[in-house]
């Protein structure tokens, strides 16, 4: 079977469309890549609806946790605390058997059961409270001459947040933010192996490598396969996100750079 | 464990609830989170001196050295941590019963590798099938430390890099200034200086680590989680005196409300280490609490 038919049978085997049957003997070095790769595409999904959809509700909570008032100050404080002080793990094999037993008496939650929605749910939650620290603390170094500029140009409510608090925000977490990105799409590796359950052995990248490891019983080959995968992808997510660094950057005056300087005579300087 | 649990089918309420929670399958839950500090008590020691291993390389001035610091770095940082956690155990325990078997079975003729299988003398292999159960648990907690050690060695290694860098040049020059050499410099004004910058990286590190320990399950070892969906599963009356429905739920929430309370109780002593070792120090921390005090 020559690499083409592999990537045809197996390219999408992690959606559930092509072959059915996983590998089972022989296993070539193509279908090892193909069949990760294939679950990449789970890893793509979890990370990034839970890290868009993450991003607005850790502003909301950057926010109440930043209000004087403690009705919206103290459950923001909690949530975060609660997801950023247990273990990611744990927090996927409760929420599993939470929904499990919530089906029972809500069968309208049924979904929530199957790790396409359930955890996503739950991933959506972590990552928001972790982004909300790092936008919490970025709120708080907010420099305090951008605000009193704001209030003299006449600045005030939804505009200010909007154009002045909230870009400068932006820009002082984006680093940190970065890096939460990246840790998130590692964590989406945890899915299948908490209690959500991979359905008709449709997995992500780590789900085949580990599946090909126990059949072969050789390491060597699948997770460094894995571990390409995730550097191309980390190396993908930080390129995207210095893109947007430099845009939230673009006001700044950026130091010249060293062959540029040398140009300018000193004495003009 | 109670003299009244002899019959359990006649308890209700809190005396059934009471000898529920003291069979001895109980018991092994609640010496599993003492494996589990025990984990965090050997790694964290363990995981420091790999990193000051691999930060001291990666600053090394040869450059196979450096390079080889600022892969392992690189490397273990770009990858999950729960795939080394898989990888390592695997072949770990594969190097050591082929070193073993090289070691031990010089005049063993068949292919180690056959097919899908990985065989070596049954002398080479690790721990021997022999041996009690003890020393298979212990080879097997051994494996995980090591493998946590080499992971989170890598994260403190970055820690201990930059707070390697972020002692004040000024320092380090006067030390050569005075006729200390390289590894005086290293020994007796880089080191003691670089712990207060290292301190807030190393603190979050230590969350990190808290909350990497379930993840000992994946590596065989029978600790909380294991234990946890082990007792919490459906329990019909054929198999056990104490028969109830799923309650794994249950089961992980005391775990999270563990794993809640346990990084509370970190917060609190990192923060009490930090204001001790700021202060008196020229930073803006040191600074606040001088003027707090004034």
């Amino acid at each position: 079977m020559s690499c083409w038919e592999t990537l045809a049978d197996y390219g999408l085997r992690s959606l559930g469309i092509g072959e059915r049957l996983l590998p089972r003997s022989d296993f070539t070095l193509c279908q090892q890549f193909v069949l990760i790769g294939s679950g990449m595409i789970w890893n793509v999904y979890f990370g990034v609806l839970a890290l868009f959809s993450g991003f607005f509700l850790a502003t909301g909570l950057a926010l109440s946790k930043a209000a004087k008032n403690p009705f919206l100050r103290k459950p923001a404080e909690w949530f975060i605390f609660v997801f950023r002080g247990s273990p990611l793990f744990i927090q996927f094999f409760f929420a599993y058997f939470l929904f499990l037993s919530l089906k029972q008496v809500y069968p309208i939650l049924t979904p929530l059961t199957s790790a396409t929605l359930g955890a996503l749910v739950v991933l959506f939650f972590n990552t928001a409270a972790y982004s909300a620290e790092i936008f919490y603390g970025a709120l708080q170094s907010v420099p305090k001459g951008d605000i009193e500029a704001a209030d003299a140009y006449g600045f005030s409510g939804w505009p200010r947040f909007r154009r002045i608090i909230w870009p400068t925000m932006l820009r002082l977490a984006w680093p940190a933010y970065t890096n939460e990105a990246i840790f998130l799409f590692h964590a989406t590796t945890l899915v299948f192996f908490s209690g959500f359950p991979a359905a008709k052995q449709k997995g992500d990248a780590l789900y085949y490598a580990n599946y090909f490891a126990d059949k072969t019983f050789n390491p060597f080959i699948p997770y460094p396969i894995l571990a390409g995968y995730f550097i191309l992808l980390t190396l993908l997510l930080i390129g995207l996100f210095g893109l947007i660094n430099k845009r939230l950057n673009r006001h700044l005056p950026t130091a010249p750079k060293r062959g540029e300087r040398r140009l300018v005579p000193g004495f003009l300087r | 464990m109670f003299q009244y649990c002899a019959d359990p089918s006649s308890l209700d309420g809190l005396t059934w609830l009471s000898c529920y929670l003291t069979t001895a399958k109980h018991t092994a839950f609640y010496v599993s989170f003492g494996t589990v500090l025990l984990l965090l008590a050997v790694t964290a020691p363990a995981a420091l001196a790999m990193g000051f291993l691999g930060a001291s390389a990666a600053r090394s001035r040869l450059l196979p050295l450096s390079v080889l610091g600022k892969g392992y770095i690189a490397i273990v940082r770009g990858v999950p941590d729960i795939a080394f956690f898989l990888f390592f155990v695997i072949a770990l325990d594969q190097g050591i019963e082929y070193l073993r078997h090289i070691a031990l079975c010089p005049d063993w003729d068949q292919p180690i590798r056959q097919g899908n299988d990985f065989l070596v003398c049954p002398a080479a292999k690790a721990p021997l099938g022999t041996s009690p159960q003890w020393v298979h648990e212990v080879y097997g907690f051994g494996l995980a430390v090591f493998t946590f050690a080499l992971v989170f060695g890598a994260f403190a290694a970055n820690v201990l890099f930059g707070a390697m860098r972020a002692v004040p040049r000024a320092q380090l020059e006067t030390a050569e200034a005075y006729g200390m050499n390289t590894r005086q410099i290293f020994w007796r004004i880089l080191v003691p200086q670089m712990w207060v910058y290292a301190l807030p990286g190393l603190s979050n590190l230590w969350m990190v680590l808290i909350k990497a320990t379930p993840l000992l399950f994946l590596l065989g070892v029978e600790d909380i989680v294991y234990w946890a969906r082990e007792l919490g599963g459906t329990k019909t009356p054929q198999f056990t005196d104490y028969p109830h429905g799923d309650w794994r739920m249950w089961y992980f929430l005391f775990l999270l409300v563990f794993y809640l309370a346990f990084t509370r109780a970190s917060e609190i002593v990192l923060d009490r280490v930090m204001r001790r070792l700021t202060r008196g120090q020229a930073t803006m921390g040191g600074e606040a609490q001088r003027k707090a005090a004034a």
